[in-house]
């Protein structure tokens, strides 16, 4: 969880996950065929086109409406592909997506509420978009790799929690860690659905404006503040333990389901370093346990996961950024054993042991593999 | 890639005509340094300052406003890489200093991958950017350098006073960015520490504005953070002969792939700024032996009055960094200010942070500063950090590239 993220940015990054490639507004081709116009009202949402070629389509809205609204396409199971917020009244916004052949909706969200008002549309034959297979392959053993993650942390989770509710204050420390593994090896798929994180894993600083950290925050780091700060366990953190396992559950029948593609695994195990490089390395994420190592070790796993299934076709395209990864992945890892005695075991240096000499060695180190990781993508793509 | 046929983006494409009138300026403000520099096809309509050429830029070019310095530390212990990573730097300074974006620049590219340059100094003028690369005496423990060391690249001596903090001393290497445009400085930085993560980390780095000394006499003698002027007597950019005696490396000097280079002294010095506004003008004054106003020596009228150096007082710094106090010992100063905020106890942490070039460092910085070891200037200066770096020539070409004449066979 990246501190203070407003929910706005977590739905771009749901989206961002979502559409098959991302959505900048670079062309400025006017190809009718993929112009869809989007006249929004208070009451209506009228398109001017209910089936069109897939491939790279362009929603050119028009707000005719008196309420500020939003506008999105849909899968038919509401996952996002691409959407745009606060278009005022009497304004114009173009939203583009590339979309494979299928039924779609599109939902104009008058005053940004509700489930808007839809369109059912279709996006027909034409250039879908042709992959890899190899790189289907990727996906879905990415996709089964999430899927067992989680299915691997829900009876960690629950020995955390049952220790919490058992008021065992030195079991629930100890349980602690290894209940997030699984978590942070998979965390922008995990944080793809946008309100799952907030729930599990937002830091006291990532509440939002008016939240109430008295009621308001929940999941791991709200356990963790009471057993290694506060040093005791009370009726709200048992029933803060139970929560945690319910959203969990929330997590694991979901993730099975998350839209993934060879560029947002390419891009999310990029994010993984980047949770490192700003969480972990500073100390912030665990600041009552020192448990970051753990976390720090789980977030790289899962990027080496993700870089590994895409492997054989990036080799393919730039042979020199796979040998770079794989030097830079070798060099992280054999510097973060030296933080664990038993190389097979996930009982890391606590991070307030770290001197400030050694976080840097880190940092550097991450900063060395998420450079080249960042052109990942590129290489899938090409 | 070349730079005449790119496709990307270019800051000089975004000036225009306006850039036609900045080439003027550039060509008076630049002197005869600039425009004896080889012209080639980066040569921009815009106010740039010439990559290529006998000695690198930033050194004898007229002195910009503001300065990013970096020092690095070498990660990689293989040379191929590291020899590649000073290819990279130089294709992507050439493009820089020319005021283009580094490699397919900062739009318009894959939208799933990050630009390959980072996009801030996209519009803005090429603002005389010059990047100034050095290799420190660590980098000469590696890659089987040792035999490679200059003499002249000695390991500095405790000077009187120092309190030198490790975290911003040293480094395998150092570059150098001055610019007009603070924007544009730390753009470059920015740009090639990230060309180089993986291979090279940033150990420490400073900001700079206000120059504190002029290689342009003409133009008026900068002023430093005590409000003095600082540098009037600087070596100019157009005096070839002084530069030749005291800045260049010749060719007659060891070692032979040093030849055209120069030693660069960085210093960063904290001023006790408080301490010396509460200080007297008389005493001010006595301290540099120069007025406050005019600059004027002790007893002189003007500042470019020949100083009478025994009217001044026996620890006036001025007198005591003289060269004819010191053997004749010279240097070109390029030093900038600072101001990093301030110290936790209130106190502004700002100071001077001092560049020299010389053609030897055991005849230019340490004898002057050996000799400032008396300087009543010290009780308002402490030398907080400190490096040295062996600067090697200029790039020639579009086929040349930083530190050849060190990393080749050849030269």
């Amino acid at each position: 969880m990246r501190p203070a993220r407003p929910a706005s940015v977590v739905i771009a990054a749901a989206a961002a996950l979502a559409a098959v490639t991302g959505c900048t507004e670079k062309s400025d081709a006017k190809d009718g065929d993929h112009v869809i116009n989007v006249t929004a009202t208070d009451d209506k949402c009228q398109v001017s086109k209910k089936e069109f070629p897939a491939g790279h389509i362009e929603l050119a809205v028009e707000n005719k409406g008196s309420k500020v609204t939003e506008v999105y396409v849909l899968f038919p199971d509401d996952r996002v592909v691409t959407e745009r917020e606060n278009i005022g009244p009497g304004t114009k916004q173009r939203v583009t997506a590339e979309v494979k052949a299928g039924d779609y909706q599109i939902a104009c969200k008058p005053g940004m509420k509700g489930d808007g008002i839809r369109q059912a549309v279709k996006a027909t034959g034409g250039k879908a978009v042709q992959r890899d297979p190899r790189l289907d392959k990727a996906v879905a053993a990415y996709r089964a790799y999430a899927q067992a993650q989680a299915d691997e942390t829900l009876p960690k989770a629950e020995a955390f929690a049952e220790a919490v509710k058992d008021g065992d204050l030195e079991a629930a420390k100890k349980a602690y860690a290894p209940s997030r593994i699984g978590w942070e090896r998979t965390e922008p798929v995990a944080e793809s659905f946008g309100d799952i994180d907030p729930k599990v894993d937002v830091r006291e600083d990532g509440l939002e404006d008016g939240q109430d950290p008295a009621t308001d925050w929940t999941g791991w780091h709200r356990l963790e503040k009471a057993l290694w700060q506060d040093k005791k366990i009370g009726d709200r953190e048992k029933d803060l333990a139970d929560l945690l396992i319910k959203d969990l559950k929330d997590w694991q029948n979901r993730v099975g389901k998350a839209e993934i593609t060879p560029t947002s695994m390419a891009n999310g195990a990029k994010e993984l370093l980047d949770e490192v490089a700003t969480g972990k390395v500073t100390g912030e994420e665990e600041r009552y346990s020192h448990t970051d190592l753990v976390d720090f070790k789980a977030n790289v796993e899962g990027a080496r996961k993700s870089y590994d299934l895409l492997k054989p076709v990036a080799k393919e395209n730039d042979a020199a950024l796979v040998t770079e990864l794989d030097e830079q992945f070798a060099a992280l890892d054999k510097l973060l054993d030296q933080y664990r005695p038993n190389p097979t075991s996930y009982d890391f240096t606590s991070y307030d042991k770290v001197g400030k000499a050694d976080r840097k060695e880190l940092s550097d180190a991450v900063n060395a593999l998420a450079e080249p990781l960042s052109k990942l993508a590129a290489a899938v793509v090409k | 890639m070349t730079d005449t046929n790119s496709p990307s983006p270019s800051r000089r494409s975004l000036l225009g005509w306006g850039g036609a009138g900045l080439a003027l300026g550039a060509a008076a403000a630049g002197g005869a340094v600039a425009m004896a520099r080889t012209e080639d096809d980066t040569e921009p309509a815009g106010s740039a300052i010439a990559f290529h050429g006998p000695h690198q830029a930033g050194i004898a070019t007229p002195v910009q406003d503001r300065l990013h310095f970096a020092a690095f530390d070498v990660t990689t212990d293989d040379r191929e890489a590291f020899v590649q990573l000073l290819k990279d730097w130089t294709a992507a300074a050439r493009r820089m200093t020319a005021g283009h974006a580094v490699g397919e620049g900062a739009f318009g590219g894959l939208a799933e991958a990050p630009p390959d340059d980072t996009g801030e100094a996209l519009g803005l003028k090429p603002s005389r950017l010059t990047l100034t690369i050095g290799f420190g005496p660590s980098l000469f423990e590696k890659f089987d350098l040792a035999d490679r060391r200059p003499e002249a690249l000695v390991d500095l001596p405790k000077f009187a006073g120092d309190n030198l903090d490790k975290n911003r001393s040293g480094g395998d290497l150092c570059i150098q960015a001055c610019a007009d445009d603070p924007q544009v400085a730390v753009h470059a930085v920015r740009n090639l520490a990230r060309i180089g993560f993986g291979k090279v980390v940033i150990k420490w780095s400073q900001l700079g504005f206000g120059k504190t000394s002029s290689t342009t006499p003409e133009a008026q003698t900068p002023r430093n953070l005590m409000g003095f002027k600082d540098g009037t007597r600087n070596i100019a950019g157009t005096e070839t002969d002084r530069l030749k005696k005291f800045v260049w490396v010749d060719e007659k000097d060891e070692p032979a792939w040093m030849a055209g280079g120069s030693y660069l002294v960085a210093r960063r010095i904290r001023m006790h700024i408080e301490t010396w506004d509460r200080t007297s003008l008389q005493e001010q004054e006595d301290i540099f032996g120069r007025d406050k106003g005019e600059g004027a020596p002790v007893g002189k009228a003007k500042e470019r009055d020949e100083p009478f150096l025994k009217a001044m007082k026996p620890d006036a710094h001025v007198r005591l960094a003289h060269p004819d106090t010191n053997h004749g010992a010279t240097i070109l100063r390029r030093g900038y200010s600072f101001t990093d905020g301030t110290d936790g106890l209130g106190r502004l942490d700002a100071g001077l942070f001092f560049l020299a070039y010389q053609r030897d460092v055991r005849k230019g910085f340490i004898p002057i500063q050996r000799s400032l070891a008396t300087d009543a200037l010290n009780e308002y200066i402490q030398h907080v950090g400190s490096a040295l770096f062996a600067v090697p020539p200029g790039v020639r070409d579009k086929d040349d590239w930083w530190g050849r004449t060190l990393f080749s066979k050849e030269a």
